[in-house]
């Protein structure tokens, strides 16, 4: 049985997600579009902190809101003029990408529904994983652990960096 | 009431249609970029709610989360940087009127 205070978190992080969600796709200026994508993402890290993984919801924040999100303002403000309006649709796109939308909405939700057992499935007893698990998870060699990935990643960072210099620079 | 999981996979659900509206509809190559990242963030409420839901105790779904958010730091920053050059060369950004990288 959740808490009265759980409860209201709830909504109010749901209807934040749902509502700047729609907005991201639906406003006709850019730079409000990426505003609302921030207010998205701060809503999913609060889902994150309710689910009790605090350490997933402070990378969210660090890299998604404080890092991405920045990237995406800096482009808008080098590629467009921030006041302008994006044209009115035309219709036939509009209708391809509601039908899109709401086939997928449909069976997506259809296969939900046909899993009944996993999706009622109550919150188990758990607690925060404590940071020392979560470093030795990051850092092991054994079994379960995430050394390899990790280092993966990192090589990935820096082809990206490179990568990213020599695309956009003067030639 | 209880929140189960499909009280998490729902709003999920929705943020991931809306991603591929945005997708299908927006010109604005930085526009369909910020669709994108709705559709992965969707996908990673996903991966974190099945773990702690189905399989607390284990750590599966939060580090494959993880490793998304990093990749997808990776992907946005270098698709800003080809966006980049390509409005260096076109003087604008519409994906429709873009049907050719190098002339």
């Amino acid at each position: 049985m959740e808490s009265v205070g759980g409860i209201i978190m709830y909504w109010i992080i749901v209807l934040a997600i749902v509502i700047f969600s729609v907005l991201t796709v639906t406003t006709r200026k850019i730079l409000r579009a990426a505003t609302y994508l921030l207010f998205t993402l701060f809503a999913t890290a609060a889902l994150y902190f309710k689910l009790d993984y605090e350490f997933l919801g402070a990378v969210q924040i660090a890299v998604y809101a404080g890092g991405i999100v920045v990237l995406f303002v800096f482009s808008i403000l080098l590629t467009s003029h921030p006041g302008d309006n994006s044209e009115k649709l035309v219709s036939r796109k509009k209708l391809l990408g509601i039908v899109a939308s709401i086939a997928t909405l449909v069976i997506a939700g259809y296969a939900l529904i046909s899993r009944c057992s996993v999706m009622f499935a109550n919150l188990p007893e758990g607690e925060n994983p404590p940071m020392k698990l979560l470093g030795e998870t990051l850092m092991g060699t054994g079994e379960g652990q995430y050394l390899l990935p990790f280092e993966a990643i990192s090589v990935l960072l820096l082809a990206c960096i490179i990568g990213g210099v020599v695309v956009a620079r003067k030639r | 009431m209880d929140l189960t999981v499909i009280w998490y996979i729902v709003p999920s659900l929705i943020m991931f249609c809306c991603g591929i509206y945005g997708f299908i509809t927006r010109k604005n190559m930085i526009a369909m970029l910020i669709s994108l990242e709705l559709m992965l963030n969707a996908v990673d409420i996903n991966f974190v709610v099945f773990n702690r839901y189905l399989f607390p105790g284990q750590l599966e779904g939060m580090f494959f989360t993880l490793f998304a958010i990093a990749i997808a730091a990776a992907e946005t920053a270098l698709a800003i940087a080809i966006i980049i050059n390509v409005y260096r060369w076109a003087k604008h950004i519409d994906a429709s009127d873009i049907t050719q990288m190098k002339h």
